[in-house]
């Protein structure tokens, strides 16, 4: 289950971004979506891409902070009112969303979100299984 | 029991023979600057007290203070007490604190300096059978040669790497088998890091190491024999008065031995002068009571610290100072409050970061900033803002409570601070700038 999500802190300083891009381009990443979270002093990029694993590698190679986390993965209708139904079931079940980002998926009709639920993995598991009882694909 | 001493007779000399050796001792050296040295005898002169004065070891109190900028002012050999002829070797501190200062041995001060480290290092357990990977730095600044010296005079083999190079310091280690670590704290742990990273840091045959040169904490104490898998000792010492070695530690480590045989300790209020009780911080102020070329009399060290005279479980009968709280030039006045760096490492060490910081003060519209880099690991890192704000505020928090003001915390990337392969920045106080 899950999907896995690598995060690279980002200090706040002129070209670190394009750095971790070029990180990933040279070691043959694919990004499939990113987020940048940005407080005054840091940042927070988060990233998909194809092979986490080896991204994760090549990133803390070149002295940066990172971690792997897991995220709940779900597939929506690409129409309005798509998400908000996902969200709507979370928020009914009594989930609170710490943050998210959508990406359109390789088939049409469907967008792919990536959320993070507060709380342990205990929690994270819970609402995978709210939204597969509510006939939501997860992302695997 | 015995083999942990280098000259017993000394160092477990009865207190009341001990006096009376640094009576002699003090009487010869004041006699000796009196004649030598103008400075010391203008000084004298004008406190009114002649050298025949002292007649008991409290008539120190009666000598005026020595402070580094009398050595700046006398540069470069303005208060050398014996013949150039007689002067076999030089150091100089590094000047950044000000201009430099250069002091001077002859061939017995050298022999003493020699045994004042085999001191340290046999009470450290360290013998002939040992390899001393010596990675202080060579040349004018007293930790390479002065390491070097005693760590020859007890047989044991001598690496002579000096500083620099961190790969090949770590090759050269697994190579050649090093035993025995002398370094300053901060490139003790930069080498544990370094190791860590190439996967040797448990294949080294490292079992003790020999730290100095710069203010370090018990917590990094901790963290260099954790990772680099070593007990670790602390020698203290310092250029003016001999370099280290003025004081040791025994295996007990609840303070570090100084060798009053050739040296005099007090602690006196850096305010007024005058002496604060055994155990209550102050001033260090040492008199050396041997040395030939560059003797100094109640030397103010601007370090901060306390004295116990109690006597030690190691049966050395000499006085135990503690570790330095701080050099009073190190300290920071931040908004009025005093602010010590070693404060700042304790507090980092204790909830799970790196101790390489960095501490930032600038006045901006004539108030202080204060400013801590932290380096954030991946171990301390989470991927949620909230999390990261929350755990800034842990660090700010714990030094408000613990310096009654709280900087802000800037977190880096790991490994990112500037580090020296000699002495760590830990201090840019950007006020000096402006005035």
């Amino acid at each position: 289950m899950a999907v896995k999500q690598l995060s690279v802190f980002i200090e706040n300083r002129p070209g670190t971004l394009v750095e971790v891009t070029e990180i990933l381009a040279a070691a043959d990443i694919d990004i499939r979506a990113l987020s940048l979270a940005e407080t005054p002093d840091y940042g927070i990029l988060r990233l998909i891409v194809d092979k986490t694993e080896r991204a994760c590698e090549a990133v803390r190679a070149s002295g940066r902070t990172v971690t792997v986390n897991h995220m709940v993965g779900v597939r929506i209708c690409d129409r309005p009112g798509g998400l908000s139904a996902a969200l709507r079931l979370l928020a009914g079940k009594g989930f609170e969303v710490e943050y998210m980002y959508a990406f359109l998926s390789e088939k049409e009709n469907e967008a792919e979100v990536v959320l993070r639920v507060k709380g342990s993995s205990e929690d994270r598991a819970a609402a995978e299984k709210a939204l597969a009882e509510g006939g939501f694909d997860l992302i695997v | 029991m015995n083999r942990n001493y280098w000259q017993p007779g000394y160092e477990t000399m009865p207190r009341e023979e001990l006096r009376e050796l640094q009576l002699a001792r003090l009487r010869d050296t004041v006699a000796r600057v009196y004649a030598k040295v103008p400075i010391y005898r203008e000084r004298m002169d004008k406190a009114g007290v002649r050298p025949e004065d002292i007649r008991t070891l409290d008539d120190i109190r009666r000598l005026p203070f020595t402070v580094k900028q009398d050595l700046r002012d006398t540069y470069p050999y303005g208060m050398f007490a014996c013949d150039m002829t007689d002067v076999v070797r030089l150091h100089a501190s590094s000047g950044t604190t000000g201009k430099q200062i250069v002091v001077g041995y002859t061939k017995r001060d050298l022999e003493v300096w020699d045994n004042l480290i085999a001191r340290q290092l046999v009470a450290a357990g360290v013998g002939s059978d040992d390899f001393i990977h010596v990675a202080f730095g060579y040349g004018l600044f007293t930790g390479g040669f002065g390491l070097h010296g005693g760590a020859q005079l007890v047989g044991a083999t001598v690496i002579p790497v000096s500083t620099g190079n961190t790969a090949r310091q770590l090759t050269i280690m697994q190579d050649f088998g090093s035993t025995a670590i002398c370094a300053t704290p901060s490139y003790a742990l930069y080498l544990a890091e370094e190791a860590e990273k190439a996967g040797i840091a448990d294949k080294l045959k490292l079992r003790v190491g020999i730290f100095g040169a710069e203010p370090w904490t018990e917590e990094m104490r901790r963290q260099i024999e954790a990772r680099l898998h070593i007990k670790a000792f602390d020698i203290y010492g310092l250029t003016e008065v001999m370099g280290p070695g003025v004081s040791y530690e025994c295996s007990d480590q609840k303070g570090m031995h100084v060798s009053e045989d050739h040296f005099i300790i007090e602690i006196i209020d850096p305010d007024t002068g005058e002496p604060v009780p055994d155990g209550t911080p102050g001033e260090i102020v040492f008199t050396s009571l041997t040395k030939k070329a560059f003797p100094v009399i109640r030397y103010r060290t601007r370090d901060i610290g306390t004295v116990n005279r109690e006597p030690c479980p190691c049966g050395r009968t000499f006085a135990r100072m503690s570790k330095p709280k701080g050099r009073t030039d190190d300290m920071l006045i931040i908004r009025g409050v005093n602010v010590f760096p070693s404060q700042i490492e304790t507090v980092l060490i204790n909830l799970g970061y790196p101790p390489n910081y960095q501490i930032i003060v600038d006045r901006v519209n004539s108030l202080d900033t204060f400013e801590v880099k932290v380096e954030l690991t991946d171990d301390n890192f989470d991927d949620s803002v909230a999390a990261l704000a929350r755990k800034e505020r842990t660090i700010t928090e714990a030094m408000r409570s613990l310096l009654g003001i709280g900087p802000k915390i800037t977190l880096v990337n790991p490994r990112s601070l500037t580090r020296s392969e000699g002495k760590a920045v830990r201090v840019i106080d950007r006020r000096k700038l402006h005035d």
